[in-house]
């Protein structure tokens, strides 16, 4: 259409003139401002971190890398990364469904609930598991020492914490999505004669598996990265309760900077493949609902 | 002849099965996980008593905390909604090189764990430091100072104001804005009077969000902000010193203080997204045009 009617274009072009050129100088503007404050305040941090981490050779960042204290550090991580995200994947789906597919009393405070561990800081999450499971001062204390059975300062309190920090994601990213799409699919294939399971199984969870996939991703992400109540609990007990994270803290605290990033460009390739993922669900989802 | 379906109450009836068991499970999961272990924040501060609670309270190095956070929170939170909407308009109206890329690099600070955000930044902005050596000759001094706090702050929370502007200026008609240029409006009149009210709820809610987050933070902020008592200390990292020197009372009281600033900051958030959605509801009532459009690329 455009090429067609070349005449009409001009003419609607000598219409708009004044317009176009004042918001142009605006435009360019509030491009080049929002550019700045992203490179300065976004990219510049996300770049310097490779940088840092490269800084003195790759034989020092191989050897952070491998240096067995961060080999420890990561066995954990990858420990608690595999309990937590299908504890937490399971938790999702199910609150999810019980959230979407039924109207009920008191759903707004079931969904506040589960935003709970967002809006509170790490600091306190850690916290109240010491107050449950410290061997001194926490109340089932006397349970513990009789069976001799350590969570806090354990990996067990790390898992806890990183269960507490996570438990959203999932369920966050599915309530919506399945509120949207709604129980018709559902109700037809139930109808039909499907089982329940079965119409899980092939009619809600492919509606809602790249949604699923990124809440997935995004716990995993999590529970590698949660640092400020994995602190808490965790007690620094180098080798045995040092997450990937901690770890970091440590070497930096140590000055030993080049190592501290190293081990710190790990955490940042795994957010953005994050970011990667969250943008092809997007995408997907988009086509979806077209 | 009408066949609409009336909305499903698990009371009267419904063909999805399963509401018991999933229910049941979520609650049990929640009640275990999260309800139970946050009473004991306040199971164990009323076993001090109103007194002593009163006095860690109120105590000088309680209150300085507070006030660091909540100043420094808020003014990142307030810092995050104008170059959050700035950044919202331009990648949602503007069209320029690595527009997508940046639109997906918005996210990072939800994505990178907090204790890489605060080792980067802490180095950026230290007197030798990338950023900080421009700053250091005019007299600016960022890490360990109140404002490195307030910088590790912006980054952990800008996401939240671009991401709730985003969809709501996507959806505003652009047939509104060019009925608004008909009748003689400057850009800037329809701005601020089609633009703004319709964004406001979801200003307000990303300011919110912002700030909560902020309030809470406590990775990025321990390595840049020094940890200076009374003067760059903030309160999740006042829980976590007392703690490690055994005060579990004194941290319990503080995290008490936190806990019960977090669930007001939530409540708030809720009911303001409930009176936003009530006030669309009779915007639509009245027969309003709220529909989704693509967006319209200039």
């Amino acid at each position: 259409m455009a090429g067609s009617l070349p005449l009409n274009h001009k003419v609607l072009n000598t219409y708009q003139k004044r317009p176009e050129k004042k918001s142009g100088a605006v435009r360019i503007i509030l491009t080049v401002l929002a550019l700045l404050f992203f490179i300065l305040m976004l990219f510049i941090p996300l770049i310097s971190v490779f940088v840092k981490a490269f800084q003195q050779g790759a034989q020092v960042y191989l050897a952070a890398v491998s240096d067995p204290m961060a080999l420890e550090a990561i066995k954990l991580t990858l420990l608690t990364i595999i309990i937590v995200v299908p504890i937490n994947t399971g938790f999702g789906l199910v609150a999810s469904w019980a959230v979407s597919k039924f109207s009920f009393k008191g759903k707004n405070l079931l969904v506040t609930i589960i935003d709970l561990p967002f809006a509170i800081s790490p600091v306190v999450a850690g916290l109240i598991f010491v107050l449950l499971f410290s061997t001194s001062h926490g109340i089932l204390a006397p349970v513990l020492n009789e069976f001799g059975i350590k969570v806090i300062f354990a990996p067990p309190g790390i898992i806890l914490a990183t269960l507490f920090v996570t438990l959203p994601f999932v369920a966050r990213e599915l309530i919506p999505l399945m509120e949207a799409q709604g129980t018709s699919e559902e109700e037809a294939a139930l109808t039909l004669g499907a089982s329940g399971f079965k119409t899980f199984l092939l009619i809600t969870l492919p509606n809602v598996k790249w949604a699923l996939t990124y809440g997935v991703m995004l716990t995993a992400a999590r529970a590698a990265g949660e640092f400020g109540a994995v602190s808490v609990v965790s007690g620094h007990i180098r080798g045995l309760t040092n997450t990937v994270p901690l770890h970091v803290e440590i070497l930096y605290n140590e000055y030993k900077f080049s190592a501290a990033f190293a081990v710190a460009s790990l955490l940042t390739v795994i957010a953005i493949i994050n970011l990667i993922i969250k943008n092809i669900a997007d995408w997907k989802i988009k086509q979806q609902e077209k | 002849m009408n066949l609409t379906i009336k909305p499903i109450k698990i009371k009267e009836q419904s063909v999805i099965p399963g509401f018991g068991i999933t229910m049941g499970i979520s609650l049990l999961y929640i009640a275990l996980l999260v309800l139970i272990p946050i009473s004991m924040v306040f199971f164990n501060s009323s076993s001090l008593g109103l007194k002593s609670f009163m006095d860690i309270a109120l105590s000088a190095r309680v209150m300085a905390s507070l006030k660091i956070s909540f100043g420094a929170s808020f003014l990142a939170a307030t810092v995050n909604t104008i170059f959050g909407l700035l950044l919202a308009w331009v990648l949602e109206r503007y069209s320029f090189p690595f527009k997508k890329i940046i639109d997906g690099l918005i996210d990072l600070p939800f994505a990178l764990p907090t204790a890489v955000a605060g080792i980067s930044l802490t180095t950026l902005y230290a007197p030798n430091g990338w950023i900080g050596k421009f700053l250091e000759p005019l007299g600016i001094k960022v890490s360990y100072t109140p404002l490195g706090i307030i910088v590790a702050l912006i980054f952990i929370s800008f996401p939240f104001v671009v991401r709730t502007v985003q969809p709501v200026l996507q959806s505003i008609d652009k047939e509104v804005e060019e009925a608004a240029a008909c009748l003689g409006a400057t850009r800037l009149q329809a701005f601020c009077k089609i633009i703004i009210p319709e964004l406001f709820p979801s200003i307000i809610t990303g300011f919110a969000l912002s700030f909560a987050r902020a309030l809470g933070e406590y990775g990025s902020v321990v390595f840049i902000s020094g940890n200076m008592p009374m003067k760059t200390e903030i309160t999740p990292l006042l829980i976590r010193t007392k703690l490690e020197q055994y005060d579990y009372a004194g941290g319990t009281a503080v995290a008490a203080i936190m806990l019960i600033i977090s669930f007001l900051m939530l409540l708030a958030i809720n009911l303001f997204q409930w009176w936003a959605v009530n006030r669309h509801k009779f915007i639509f009532a009245k027969g309003g045009h709220h529909g989704r459009k693509p967006t319209f690329e200039p």
